[in-house]
């Protein structure tokens, strides 16, 4: 029988289906960080439940990290008892691995999975973090879960689902100089909005899919929820199977060979049918840049800020007035005429090593302008900060004038002391552009890593694509 | 859980698309280990003049009188209608425990992000998706008419208006079991427990790089 790779990954983890479709879907990784994981052990707790299987836990303390200056610890007591309670919980129930606050191993939860091969093709990943997605991109079902699935997940490694409609997406064509995978996605959310993949499974394949690296498939797959989308994933190639073997935790001697055999089924069938196709031709992309509160107010940075009246649906025009006012920006303002004040490099989108190297090179022998309060540059975990610092890209960016910080989610959500003040206008490599996402009246505009370090070095939005 | 069978509840309309779980419940409230007391932040940013933080005083803080969930007639109410895509973004249960604390029991919207809808079922909070027509035929008979009331009935699948009109609505037919029940699935879950273990057992044999 034909299938989609989406059949294949769900008919592997059926574990029992319900009248109704209901089904109960075997979970293999269970990623657990700080913020949605301790009313789930309170509630198994509570319950006088164990964990079902603990070796199927990778768990990090990222959202409310610090920064900078480890040594003192974190100083907001609500956020260290937050990740205390975390250490407390994976220390008595135990975990495959667990690199808790200041380890060296310390980073995004989405980062660390994939870099030590614990995310592998073919599983089922879920975490109590939207952007879960992101493990898609090494053909795995993967997806955010909120608290009572976690403790469901903790109790009985299992999740109640209903299978979604399938949506394949084909990124052909070649990709222009200076643009990158997040502009392929802005692109994508820009055309099916926010909600175009609401009740879809994603499966993004062509031509300009195959081109891209493993790190560069995550940031596609991160974003997939920006589309409403809770899974986005790639098929298995050659790409994929380089970039997990030797890792960590990823499987050795015969045992490779026989996952590796697998792992190579895990695509969808010649002539399989989507419920739902869509067509992009990347050569077409420039470099995005948002202009509003929701990652589908998208543009080129040769465009403008869009107007009210550009758009008929009267639900649509509102938002876009309210966007506007919220952002204070003017229509038909050029893109490359918008003056920023801080930027932020980072986040479970775009802090991985090629993120940082693709930056590195744009800011390279320049100069951080001086109209721009703060640059940052926050590595996804500890192993991709040690590995810049080997290449010397930190020396990089602090001679161009940006920060180099610790590891963490940082002020992709702002729970910690990264954050824009209210009017602040920030350049930002992370996936929500949301009122108040990077502190309370902060201005966000999400851009490629590329274009992120552009805008450090004009002061304002600018085309990569001069500076290469 | 708490159960839902049926409810008749005043009406509280939020007029804007797109309201994300950042917006109903702001990321500093998320440092909390607890599952309650997220009724008084939720829509902080909208609702208060200031800025919120854990631990202040909500009676005391200026109130926004421009956010629609202030004005006096909506004081009570525990049926939020609201617009498309409902609840997108973070995958924060929060949000769900914050609307539920706040006291609502039911949201009635065109469509509503699934990691979110998924989440409301969980805490005995009924989202409803009906068709934008009556949806906004529902905003516009709100904003017309003071202490507006609709009646839900999970059982029968039905709102019904003042003026009579019946709307059916479709809900899984797990979820509302588990709804009108009260059922915690992870007890219901734990009953498969065995079908579980020979699931993993034979999975083991299969892909034993998954176990190591």
């Amino acid at each position: 029988m034909i299938k989609t790779l989406y059949d294949k990954l769900w008919e592997s983890h059926v574990v029992h289906v319900e009248d109704d479709g209901t089904t109960l879907l075997y979970i293999d990784r269970h990623l657990v960080h700080e913020v949605t994981s301790p009313q789930a052990f309170e509630g198994l707790k509570l319950a006088g439940r164990k964990p079902w299987r603990v070796s199927s836990i990778v768990a990090t303390a990222d959202h409310n990290t610090p920064t900078k200056e480890w040594e003192k610890g974190i100083e907001d007591p609500i956020s260290r008892l937050q990740v205390e309670t975390l250490d407390a919980n994976i220390r008595e129930s135990g975990a495959l691995v667990y690199f808790p606050f200041r380890d060296k191993g310390q980073g995004i939860v989405h980062v660390v999975g994939p870099e030590i091969g614990a995310t592998l093709p073919g599983m089922t990943v879920v975490c109590g973090d939207s952007h879960t997605s992101t493990h898609g991109a090494f053909a795995c079902l993967a997806h955010g879960i909120g608290t009572s699935e976690v403790e469901h997940v903790l109790a009985t490694q299992c999740l109640l689902q209903k299978k979604s409609k399938s949506m394949l997406v084909r990124f052909d064509g070649a990709l222009g100089r200076g643009v990158t995978a997040k502009d392929m996605v802005l692109a994508f959310i820009g055309r099916i909005g926010t909600a175009g993949g609401t009740g879809y499974a994603i499966e993004f394949s062509g031509s300009a899919i195959r081109g891209l690296s493993m790190e560069s498939r995550m940031t596609i797959c991160n974003m997939a929820i920006e589309a409403g989308a809770r899974v986005g994933f790639v098929a298995v190639d050659e790409t994929t199977v380089a970039y997990l073997k030797g890792r960590p935790f990823a499987p050795k001697g015969a045992t490779w060979d026989r996952a590796e055999a697998y792992w190579r089924t895990l695509v969808s069938d010649q002539g399989a049918s989507f419920d739902s196709v869509v067509d992009i031709d990347v050569s077409r992309i420039e470099p995005q840049v948002t202009w509003g509160t929701s990652p589908e107010m998208v543009v080129s940075v040769t465009g403008t800020v869009p107007a009210p009246e550009d758009f008929s649906d009267p639900v649509r025009r509102e938002g876009v007035e309210r966007a506007l006012q919220y952002m204070g920006l003017t229509p038909r303002t050029p893109i490359n005429k918008i003056p920023i004040d801080k930027v932020f490099i980072g986040s479970c989108t775009n802090s991985r090593i090629e993120d940082l190297r693709e930056a590195a090179s744009i800011v390279k022998g320049r100069r951080v302008a001086p109209t721009v309060k703060l640059a940052l540059v926050v590595p996804g975990s500890g192993l991709v900060k040690r590995q810049a610092e080997a290449e010397g890209l930190d020396k990089v960016f602090v001679a161009a004038g940006f920060e180099w910080r610790e590891p963490g989610c940082s002020m992709c959500l702002a729970m910690n002391a990264d954050r824009l003040e209210p009017g602040e206008r920030c350049a930002s490599t992370s996936n929500r552009n949301f009122e108040g996402r990077q502190g309370v009246g902060g201005r966000t505009h999400l851009v490629s890593p590329a274009m992120a370090a552009t805008a450090a070095i004009a002061g304002h939005f600018a085309d990569v694509r001069d500076l290469i | 859980m708490q159960k839902f069978v049926q409810l008749d509840g005043l009406v509280a309309p939020l007029d804007r698309a797109n309201v994300d779980t950042d917006a109903i419940i702001p990321k500093q409230f998320l440092k909390s280990i607890k599952r309650s007391g997220f009724g008084p932040n939720a829509f902080d940013e909208w609702r208060y003049l200031d800025h919120g933080e854990p631990g202040m005083d909500n009676s005391k803080r200026a109130k926004n009188p421009d956010f629609v969930l202030n004005q006096p007639r909506y004081v009570g109410a525990s049926i939020l209608l609201v617009r498309e895509n409902f609840g997108c973004g973070s995958s924060r249960e929060h949000a769900p425990w914050a609307l539920e604390d706040m006291g609502f029991r039911v949201l009635l919207g065109p469509s509503f992000a699934d990691i979110f809808f998924t989440n409301c079922f969980k805490n005995g909070l009924l989202p409803i998706c009906l068709p934008v027509a009556e949806i906004d035929a529902l905003f516009a008979q709100a904003l017309a008419i003071p202490g507006y009331k609709l009646r839900i009935d999970l059982e029968a699948q039905t709102v019904t208006r003042a003026d009579g009109k019946v709307i059916h609505f479709d809900v899984d037919t797990f979820r509302k079991y588990c709804l009108l029940n009260g059922f915690d699935d992870i007890g219901l879950t734990l009953c498969r427990s065995e079908k579980i273990k020979e699931f993993e057992a034979r999975r083991r044999i299969d892909q034993p790089w998954l176990f190591s």
